[in-house]
């Protein structure tokens, strides 16, 4: 008796086993005709949420390399390709970002970009790796995540302790401050370039006179800015991203604080300034690689991902395109898409991108990135100073 | 001492907003016995309809008085009118229908207008434009702005103006009446389902002005700036007596307090052990704590006086 129930359901499951097995044989990106060869190219940041403007300027940057590559019709190992792109919302979760990324996993891309935050990059990053995908970030800046030893996360950004480095050397040496309140958004980007603020600031001489934390849902600080305030800071340093740092900018004005703010990457965008309004002026922020507008690559991107997409660049648009970039370069360089190939020739690829000459180092982070301060003066990002590492090479 | 009295300031500009919208739960609870979950939801459409009407006034360049009090009545009657669409069409049909069922429709209601929100307005934090400059007053050490006077001051002008209406007129008794005992009052001629109706639109009304307070408060508009609001101001109905109008209002100004005074204090209390960053937590201690030790609230044992 048992034996007639059983076996149905044993045959059902060698079938679904073994047609499994044949699934896992087809190798990724088989030619379709022996013509073309199609490249998916998966990538995720935040399109729902407090930053969906960040990650959807991800997204658009990432679509305008892929654009620009079937346009310029790329041959790998002499065949023709066509790259596909795979974007999926992370909601900035952690835990989204992991379910994302096996998503991406099993429609077979060929590499990631993304993810935009450090907190979903790092618990991603272990499923491409245990996957043998590389993965660039754009944006992910947590010392973290190419510390954990996986061969296939690349960023093409500066990470925490470079940015951080410079941002406390910039607040205590060019600005002067003494008294220096942190705050941060206690996630793994925010809480990391805090972190390496503080070092950074201390070991210049400034005393850290409150460290204050918040999340990256909130938008009321008047409790937290109001103790910061009874300590009498010259320097508030925000590590987090802009829609918290717009309204802070905004409350801490509001409580009549005159203290000088800075944030890292995360503050530098025209929505920060839109969102806080006249409060924004003189808010520092860094980002690493020179101004766009001084390589011309850089440039040429910025004018046509405005008449694209009809919105200025909010952030990472230039890294991600950047990123695709690189990758491509290193199929190119293998004569191969196939993830296992092109992999060894991404660390040693050098390519002339729009934010910086990109060259990666042994951990797969961006070789000696230069940090850019800005200041919003007149309602607007200006350039105050390029420093830090090796400048890349502007093409002028 | 000032940084103490501006915590009080904080915590009092954040609590009046919370009263506000905690009137809304208490008065539908009061009612219903439902608890509302789209309520915050609600918040969150009169400010995205409030940011959508100031931005064509403004263009239009009409006079920024007339455009901010134009875009708060727009922005007003629009939730009305979801107010009592809300009730229309997932609350009435479940009347009578088991308390789980409004409760799931309440928060299938609250993730629709979310989702809707974000569709017509985009995912993106929205600036809130308010035209004009938000001068700042010195109170004794403390510092408060224009729009922080304001919300107070129309706070307390909404909840007296509240109070006149239930305990003054033919209407307002009608609504008590029908939270005392709904089938009475349905035999006395008094029509449930108008009174229903007018408390939904009563309370989405105050949600809208909440709304509208919020964003100019701190400039910022979003598509789901109502969850926790909501869930903040319901923790206020609570914590006064859910169904108690008076309650209402202490249980926000209270929870406001808390959450101010908390966040500034608790990390130099803890030796840094718990940070600011559990601002959003105490709302949620308070929750736990008034369901444990007292479910009725601070002011929760007059049922008669609920509305």
């Amino acid at each position: 008796m048992s034996f007639n129930k059983i076996s149905p359901l044993l045959v059902l499951v060698v079938a679904v086993i073994s047609a499994g097995c044949g699934k896992t044989e087809t190798q990724v990106a088989q030619p379709k005709d022996a013509g073309e060869l199609v490249v998916k190219i998966g990538a995720s940041a935040p399109l729902t949420g407090p930053q969906a403007h960040i990650g959807k300027d991800n997204e658009n940057g990432t679509r305008m390399a892929i654009d620009d590559a079937n346009a310029k019709g790329v041959t790998i190992g002499g065949k023709k390709v066509r790259f596909e792109l795979l974007s999926e919302d992370d909601q900035t979760d952690p835990k989204a970002a992991t379910i994302v990324a096996q998503k991406l996993v099993d429609a077979k891309v060929n590499g990631i970009i993304g993810h935009l935050n450090s907190g979903t990059t790092i618990p991603a990053s272990r499923i491409y790796s245990d996957n043998g995908i590389p993965q660039i970030s754009p944006s992910a800046t947590a010392v973290a995540y190419t510390a954990q030893g996986f061969k296939t996360a690349f960023r093409v950004m500066a990470n925490d302790a470079q940015q951080g480095k410079v941002l406390g050397e910039y607040a205590t040496k060019n600005l002067g401050a003494k008294k220096i309140a942190v705050l941060d958004d206690r996630t793994a980007y925010g809480q990391g370039i805090a972190d390496e603020f503080v070092k950074s600031a201390q070991a210049s001489g400034a005393e850290i006179v409150s460290r204050q934390y918040t999340t990256d849902k909130a938008i009321d600080f008047a409790a937290v800015l109001t103790s910061i305030k009874g300590k009498q800071p010259d320097l508030v340093f925000f590590g987090g991203m802009d829609p918290q740092g717009a309204p802070m900018v905004k409350q801490l004005r509001a409580l009549g604080m005159k203290t000088q703010f800075m944030m890292g990457d995360g503050g530098y965008t025209p929505k920060l300034i839109e969102n806080a309004g006249a409060a924004a002026e003189g808010t520092y922020a860094s980002l690493p690689g020179v101004p766009l507008d001084k390589m011309q690559g850089g440039r040429d991107f910025a004018t046509r991902y405005e008449a694209q997409f009809k919105q200025p660049i909010q952030l990472y648009a230039p890294y991600c395109y950047d990123a695709v970039n690189v990758m491509i370069a290193a199929m190119q360089q293998a004569g191969s898409a196939e993830p296992a190939k092109y992999l060894p020739e991404l660390g040693k690829v050098v390519h002339d991108g729009v934010t910086a000459k990109i060259a990666f180092d042994e951990k797969g982070d961006l070789k000696g990135g230069a940090i850019t301060m800005y200041q919003v003066r007149q309602g607007k990002w200006q350039a105050v100073e390029t420093m830090g590492g090796v400048a890349p090479v502007a093409t002028h | 001492m000032d940084i103490l009295l501006q915590q009080i300031v904080n915590g009092l500009v954040q609590g009046s907003v919370y009263a506000l919208v905690a009137l809304g739960y208490t008065m539908v609870y009061g009612i219903l016995g439902l608890i509302n979950f789209a309520h915050g939801e609600v918040v969150m459409v009169g400010a995205m309809v409030a940011l959508t009407v100031l931005q064509i006034l403004l263009a239009a360049a009409l006079s920024p008085v007339l455009a901010v009090l134009c875009s708060l009545m727009v922005a007003v009657a629009a939730c009305m009118a979801l107010g009592y669409g809300i009730e229309r069409i997932a609350y009435r049909p479940l009347r009578n229908a088991p308390r789980l069922a409004p409760l799931i429709t309440a928060i299938g209601v609250s993730i629709v207008l979310q989702n809707l929100a974000m569709m017509i307005w985009g995912r993106e934090y929205h600036a809130f434009p308010l035209p004009f400059s938000n001068g700042l007053h010195e109170l004794g050490g403390a510092i408060i702005t224009d729009v922080q006077i304001a919300i107070v001051l129309i706070a307390l002008l909404m909840m007296a103006g509240l109070m006149l209406l239930i305990h003054r007129s033919r209407f307002g008794r009608a609504m008590r009446a029908v939270a005392e005992n709904s089938s009475a009052a349905a035999l006395m001629g008094v029509d449930i389902n108008r009174v229903i109706s007018a408390t939904f639109m009563l309370g989405s009304a105050l949600a809208a002005v909440a709304g509208f307070m919020v964003s100019a408060n701190y400039g910022i508009v979003h598509y789901y700036m109502g969850f926790m609001l909501g869930l903040k101001a319901f923790t206020a109905a609570v914590l006064g007596g859910i169904g108690n109008l008076r309650g209402a209002m202490l249980g926000g100004v209270v929870l406001g307090l808390i959450e101010s005074l908390g966040a500034g204090y608790i990390g130099d209390l803890s030796g840094g052990f718990f940070g600011s960053n559990y601002q959003d937590v105490f709302a949620f201690f308070v929750l736990i704590a008034v369901l444990v030790f007292r479910p009725s609230g601070l002011l929760g044992e007059r049922v008669a006086e609920r509305a």
